[in-house]
């Protein structure tokens, strides 16, 4: 049971954002400029280092409707996602995106685990200021919701098919939006 | 040398949220509600919940930048250690004490158990009170991986943080840029 009253119609983090509306907002905001925003990485790229620092950090929600998201954008490669987050498998995903991965979960564990070295080999690679940037603050922001939806002991639904209509809807229209009750 | 260029001048965190104003702009609003906003916690109390989870990092920009701004509130950079090292000796009130215990337990992660967040309800705290914590805590869990994982500068001088300090009491998160507007 979560440590606050929540909806039990509002699953994860959206239940903690209607608890405390001002909060939710810029929440919101933030998850969709990182998400959705303008940055090098594509969108699956992006929710595949959420879902990869999510998992890293145990948190169920998180990893579940994250890994939703991801397996939308990524289409008929979905299964990278479930290789990359379930079976340390990373055939599927470039070699940049692999020490992208890398720094994310220098990030995960602790920010001064990040080393010069990890980021020249990045770099060498072929990424920007904005891949690292990206990367880093993606990793720090789910370290955050992480520990908001976990901390508060967040609605977590127990079923896989309960997380791909959420997935979908993460990956189309992002998350800086109000969810009409029928839908949720 | 930071992991990124960075254009800002400004040392630790106040460089990244300057040139990254599209992520920028919700971290301000939402540090903003949450440590300065209407509250029934202090300011000096949300500033020590910061402090709890800065310090446990071992992120040295955000540890000393909170530790003195909560010292403006609890007295010095001594008292606040104190508070930090024995939330229950005294010199906060037990339900502030348990609050500083659901931070510590945020910081390193997983679910907070069920019987911490009793025993603080027992002291006192309110719902609003216990997510604003857990969301305090999360939120610096944030900010001292963005500061030490793009490796950001300090500032070249201690004397900086009194300056950040007299800043954050009075005007709060906004931008410093932005100072001039409010003032």
């Amino acid at each position: 049971m979560p440590h606050i009253p929540v909806s039990p119609t509002t699953p994860g983090i959206r239940g903690l954002f209607d608890f405390r509306p001002e909060t939710g907002a810029a929440l919101k905001k933030l998850a969709h400029v990182l998400l959705h925003g303008e940055s090098p990485l594509t969108k699956g790229e992006r929710e595949l280092i959420a879902t990869f620092v999510s998992h890293g950090n145990g948190c169920k929600f998180c990893t579940m409707s994250h890994a939703a998201a991801a397996r939308f954008h990524y289409g008929a490669d979905s299964d990278v996602v479930d290789a990359v987050v379930y079976r340390n498998d990373r055939s599927g995903v470039s070699e940049l995106m692999s020490v992208l991965l890398d720094i994310a979960e220098r990030v995960r564990i602790g920010g001064r685990n990040v080393s010069d070295e990890l980021v020249a080999k990045a770099r060498a690679l072929g990424a920007v200021d904005r891949h690292i940037h990206d990367t880093v603050l993606i990793a720090a922001a789910f370290c955050m919701f992480n520990r908001y939806v976990d901390g508060l002991r967040a609605l977590t639904p127990e079923k896989f098919e309960d997380y791909v209509p959420m997935g979908e809807r993460m990956a189309t229209l992002g998350y800086s939006f109000e969810v009409p009750d029928a839908t949720r | 040398m930071p992991h990124v260029n960075l254009v800002s001048t400004y040392p630790g965190i106040t460089g990244l949220l300057q040139d990254y104003p599209e992520s920028g702009a919700p971290i301000r609003d939402l540090t903003q509600f949450l440590l300065r906003g209407p509250n029934t916690l202090t300011e000096g109390e949300r500033e020590l919940i910061a402090s709890v989870v800065c310090v446990g990092n071992e992120c040295q920009f955000c540890s000393n930048a909170h530790v003195v701004t909560a010292a403006r509130y609890v007295g010095s950079v001594e008292a606040v250690h104190n508070v930090l090292q024995n939330p229950f000796g005294g010199q906060v009130d037990d339900r502030i004490a348990h609050l500083l215990r659901i931070s510590a337990a945020v910081r390193t992660g997983g679910i907070v158990p069920d019987d911490m967040v009793e025993d603080a309800r027992k002291a006192g705290a309110t719902d609003v009170e216990l997510h604003d914590t857990v969301l305090i805590a999360a939120l610096f869990s944030l900010y001292n991986r963005y500061v030490d994982g793009l490796a950001t500068d300090l500032p070249q001088d201690s004397s900086y943080y009194d300056a950040l300090a007299d800043r954050l009491t009075t005007t709060g998160y906004a931008s410093p840029g932005q100072q001039h507007a409010t003032h």
